[in-house]
């Protein structure tokens, strides 16, 4: 169908984004690998200028058998998996529910989706401030009112609490993309089911679950992509103490306030490898997607 | 066919959806509502919900502190022109490959969303490098270029599934009657297109809007957009819960407004087009 000039157009067309993307990948990542290899602190005089020393896999070696790399390790895993955890179970339930006719769907939509508009600095201040505020939250009113002493939130359960203001801002996302794919199911097999006596229980289980499959897949690996590299939350509410300090969080400290580029480099050549352990999944989706 | 309902089931559900939509919307109207607050209500015990001395008075004290209007101009400046940026770039290449694809076309498409899995950390320092020599640190371009770069993989995508649902056959009904390359984009797809180049703008708005790696540590005063604004209240000065919350009410209102607008464009453009 495509004549010969239309091809080469085409491809001409291609070019700039390709380009800029090679480009966007391929520098900083050659840059980090550099990096990585060799010694580098700024701060103690070593300078691209004059040449820096190759230590070969020391900085990998030292970046994994530093004291904070497992914990980090263990708090990402914690976390995503934590702020997966309650997205979907929550937004699964929610999309039920906003699914089921009801007075003032567009305003409750509306209502519920939210908080994925709300830029990351704003809700995290908000939460670290306005709600978990050992003194003047909100949530130490509540406690109070109880007759309960107020939780100093973000110290004693720090990890927790930055879960929760995690999942606050993704459980939008999940329940909008669920019941998206809730309302593409087919009613009539639901109905049926019905007539036929099937509980609840079991027209969810074996009906609309298997139905959403495939969405609540696609909300697990989008979702990871994102969250490991989450920043602005942890950068506003605890600055990575209290046992909040996840990978990306600490190759950020290694390169930013230690200042050690070399050490920082082998980091996120880490952080880059988790990351497409994820993508390989996502893309296999994505892909068969495409073929249909 | 719609199933039929009871009134009372209905009844239920709509207090229980109100309900959790009311509490997970909880945080933004207070924030809101507190923004109207004097210091003192905004940390009264109990809390006050609806009747206090209504004020604007942090909204001026925001504005003459800490200037917003300047962080407002850089967000509008940064969201708008990366996105404007991305799509010149982005509507060839998706146009192309939704149009005249070739073998190729599919890994093309992933390996461009592979890019955008790249963790920005892992390669924060060889991009300070890079602005450093360039002079792009703590400027508008600089962030322009990078936010463009970080969400062109979504623009071509959204725009090629976009793309892909207007019928091929009306492009050789066009040809039929001896239209060229040029006719045919301009007045055969180029109407068909505008309502999904829109969604993809409106969406990558509220993305570049948001973002909060780049625009934290690339930019110190000159160019800091919103998101840099309202960390700088995570110094203890923040304790000022109701000049917080009108800092706040300012940085998130332009885009919750069109947030609300992209609901349906957010499924498909977050999902590359395999939730529709």
């Amino acid at each position: 169908m495509a004549t010969k000039s239309s091809r080469s157009a085409a491809r001409v067309m291609l070019a700039p984004a390709v380009i800029l993307l090679l480009g966007w990948m391929l520098v900083p990542l050659t840059m980090t690998l550099f990096f990585s290899f060799k010694k580098y602190l700024p701060l103690r005089g070593d300078s691209l200028e004059r040449g820096l020393d190759w230590v070969g896999f020391a900085n990998y070696a030292r970046f994994i058998s530093s004291s904070s790399f497992w914990p980090s390790v263990q708090t990402t895993l914690v976390m995503v998996g934590c702020v997966l955890a309650v997205t979907v179970v929550l937004g699964i339930l929610l999309a039920l529910l906003l699914d089921q006719p009801f007075w003032g769907r567009g305003v409750v939509r509306i209502l519920v989706i939210a908080p994925f508009f709300v830029m990351p600095t704003v809700s995290a201040l908000v939460w670290k401030n306005m709600f978990m505020d050992p003194v003047n939250g909100l949530l130490a009113h509540l406690w109070r009112f109880f007759g309960a002493e107020p939780v100093s939130w973000l110290s004693d359960a720090s990890l927790a609490s930055v879960i929760m203001i995690v999942s606050w801002q993704w459980l939008p996302f999940a329940t909008l993309i669920l019941l998206t794919a809730i309302q593409s199911l087919d009613s009539e097999q639901l109905e049926a089911a019905e007539m036929d006596g099937a509980p609840a229980l079991g027209r969810f289980a074996h009906i609309i679950l298997p139905h959403l499959g495939r969405a609540i897949t696609i909300v697990i690996l989008i979702q990871t992509i994102f969250l490991l590299s989450i920043f602005a939350e942890i950068f506003v509410t605890t600055g990575g103490a209290f046992g909040t300090r996840t990978l990306t969080y600490l190759i950020f400290q290694r390169v930013v306030d230690s200042q050690n580029i070399g050490l920082g480099s082998a980091g996120g050549v880490y952080a880059i490898i988790l990351a497409n352990i994820v993508a390989i999944f996502l893309m296999r989706i994505v892909g068969k997607n495409l073929d249909r | 066919m719609a199933r039929s309902i009871t009134p009372r089931r209905k009844i239920l559900t709509t207090a229980a959806a109100w309900a959790v939509g009311i509490l997970i919307f909880f945080p933004i109207y207070w924030t809101i509502l507190t923004s109207f607050k004097t210091e003192a209500q905004a940390i009264n015990d109990p809390p006050l919900f609806l009747f206090f001395d209504w004020t604007l008075e942090n909204y001026s004290v925001v504005q003459e502190r800490s200037d917003y209007m300047r962080f407002l101009w850089n967000s509008l400046i940064v969201a708008g022109g990366s996105t404007l940026l991305g799509i010149l770039v982005a509507v060839p290449a998706a146009w192309s490959m939704a149009f005249v694809p070739s073998r190729r076309t599919k890994d093309v498409l992933l390996w461009m969303l592979s890019t955008k899995m790249l963790p920005a950390v892992g390669v924060l320092y060889p991009i300070s490098l890079i602005f450093v020599r360039f002079g792009l640190l703590d400027t508008r371009a600089g962030l322009i270029a990078v936010l463009m770069l970080v969400n062109l993989p979504i623009i071509v995508w959204m725009l090629y599934t976009y793309f892909k649902e207007i019928p091929g056959e009306i492009l050789e009904a066009a040809r039929m009657d001896g239209a060229g390359l040029k006719e045919e984009i301009l007045h055969v797809l180029t109407p068909m297109a505008v309502p999904g180049i829109a969604s993809t703008i409106l969406l990558n708005v509220i993305l570049a809007w948001n973002e909060a790696f780049w625009t934290l540590n690339l930019t110190a005063a000159k160019a800091a957009p919103l998101t840099a604004f309202i960390a700088s209240y995570s110094s203890p000065e923040g304790l000022f819960f109701a000049k917080l919350s009108a800092a706040s009410t300012m940085a998130i209102a332009p885009i919750l407004i069109l947030g609300w607008f992209s609901q349906k464009q957010l499924v498909r453009g977050l999902t590359f087009g395999a939730v529709k």
